[in-house]
């Protein structure tokens, strides 16, 4: 019993001077918003997988830390951070002015366009506020996409706004939705991929005004944790430098 | 007109949430809610008097398809419900190419079937009990002036029945108005998706659901008024004397 306790004391004291060692990083929580194929999902056996938490993983190895991944709906994904149920999203965020008031983002890490997703069968070709006119589409609330298409197309069309993108994809097999706007690499994996022909995109890939679409995905975290940011962002440039962030991009968006 | 969105315009200058924009999700989701919740109530009644006299009935094969009906809808979340009706119907075979889905394709008569089987539903009990405990003494009375079962039902039982379901009534009312709140997980834009839409948006929860919550409390606050008056009027003479 004292033997024991003697023990668990030093093994205590040995976790706070490491602790200590490792200096002002400490482990942490990373909020997602999962599933958002192929950015974060899960495996048929229920295990997190995808772009984001690979990637996130590497970064926190190479930092030297312990992260552990806290799932968490979109449209609460800000206010939990800033409540600390986790310390930093990593949940395929791109960067705008309006975040940016919220949250402190680090350096872009992947910057993937948008891109309009219709049933194969559908006649719009180029989608704009004529061919949309009257046409439900389907987005993910709070998403940029949600931003851009109610003020380029609120007016004309009838926008559909989702809690999850698994919901959207639903109503689309129903046929209650013309057409979606989404992530490419998202809309790409959940319906061009998974639906055999069923799907086709529209018109161009979209990435630009910088107002709607920002800079790239970036990972938030705290305006305080300045600290953490750049420990991360050190961590991104050293990934990139190796070539581990290659594989882990061949692996989800490799043809 | 103009002179009016002039002066709320001047208002709203230094306000980045509640622009004229968003103030308009607003008043739609208005006009959504209250359109859903007033429809599915009419619906709901005109429903529950024929079952809840049914409810009573000695046949069991109009009483237990009633209890069974009650006792599914008033046993599962309505949000379950709402997913099994606007999801669901999706996967019943080649429902796309029926009439039914000119209904079903968009959220609103979903959401209304959904909303009016729940409130049918309690509505149906509500009814049921103050049918049931209607004096025997009326009843009696009533067989004695030689009345018909329909007649005695539409002369004496069910006008006392409605004064005395009234106050709980009221509650229901006020328990869908609140409970239409789920509308929004279908992608309906009512009051609590118009906050949702505003609180994704901004970011600010507090501005949104604060300014929503206080709309809910205006309803629900004319709702109770109504139902006061409503009380005051037939239940009039059950009233101590002399008041």
């Amino acid at each position: 019993m004292k033997i024991q306790k003697i023990l668990s004391l030093g093994v205590l004291s040995a976790a706070v001077i490491a602790g200590t060692a490792s200096a002002d990083v400490r482990d942490i929580r990373i909020g997602v918003d999962v599933p958002y194929e192929p950015m974060e999902f899960r495996t048929p056996d229920g295990e997190l997988t995808g772009f984001d938490i690979d990637l996130g993983n590497a970064l926190c190895a190479e930092i030297g830390i312990q992260c552990e991944w806290v799932v968490q709906g979109w449209d609460g994904i800000i206010p939990g951070l800033k409540a600390r149920k986790y310390d930093a999203i990593m949940s395929s965020m791109t960067i705008n002015e309006q975040r940016r008031e919220q949250v402190l983002f680090s350096d872009p890490y992947i910057t993937p366009p948008s891109a309009w997703f219709a049933p194969a069968d559908s006649e719009i070709v180029t989608p704009d506020a004529e061919s949309l006119e009257g046409k439900s589409i389907g987005v993910q609330r709070g998403t940029l996409q949600d931003n851009y298409v109610t003020d380029l197309y609120g007016d004309v069309a009838d926008v559909n706004r989702y809690a999850t993108a698994d919901d959207m994809v639903l109503d689309m097999d129903a046929g209650r939705l013309d057409i979606a706007f989404l992530d490419f690499p998202i809309g790409k994996s959940t319906l061009i991929d998974s639906e055999a022909g069923d799907y086709k995109t529209v018109g161009e890939k979209i990435s630009e005004p910088v107002k709607y679409f920002g800079e790239g995905f970036g990972i938030a975290f705290r305006q305080r944790d300045g600290e953490l940011a750049e420990a991360f962002n050190e961590a991104l440039s050293t990934l990139k430098a190796n070539g581990t962030y290659d594989e882990i991009e061949a692996k989800y968006f490799g043809e | 007109m103009e002179a009016l969105m002039n002066w709320l315009e001047a208002q709203l200058a230094d306000n980045s949430i509640f622009t004229l924009q968003t103030l308009s999700y607003y008043g739609d989701g208005l006009v959504t809610t209250v359109q859903l919740v007033f429809l599915s109530l009419i619906i709901g009644v005109v429903l529950a008097v024929p079952l809840a006299i049914g409810r009573g009935s000695k046949k069991a094969w109009v009483r237990l398809p009633i209890f069974f009906y009650c006792y599914v809808f008033r046993g599962t979340p309505l949000l379950v419900q709402l997913y099994l009706i606007y999801y669901g119907v999706v996967f019943v075979e080649g429902i796309q190419d029926t009439w039914l889905w000119v209904l079903l394709e968009k959220p609103f008569v979903p959401a209304l079937i959904a909303f009016t089987l729940n409130t049918g539903a309690y509505t149906t009990e509500i009814f049921r009990g103050a049918i049931k405990s209607t004096p025997k003494g009326e009843i009696e009375a009533a067989r004695a002036y030689g009345m018909s079962w329909g007649l005695m039902m539409r002369r004496i039982v069910l006008p006392s029945a409605f004064r005395r379901a009234l106050p709980a009534y009221g509650n229901e009312v006020i328990f869908m108005l609140h409970a239409s709140a789920i509308a929004s997980v279908v992608t309906l834009m009512d009051l609590t998706g118009a906050a949702r839409f505003v609180y994704a948006r901004f970011y600010a929860p507090f501005d949104a659901f604060l300014f929503v919550a206080a709309i809910y409390l205006c309803l629900t606050f004319s709702i109770i008024f109504f139902f006061r008056r409503l009380e005051n009027r037939l239940l009039a003479h059950l009233k101590p004397a002399g008041n």
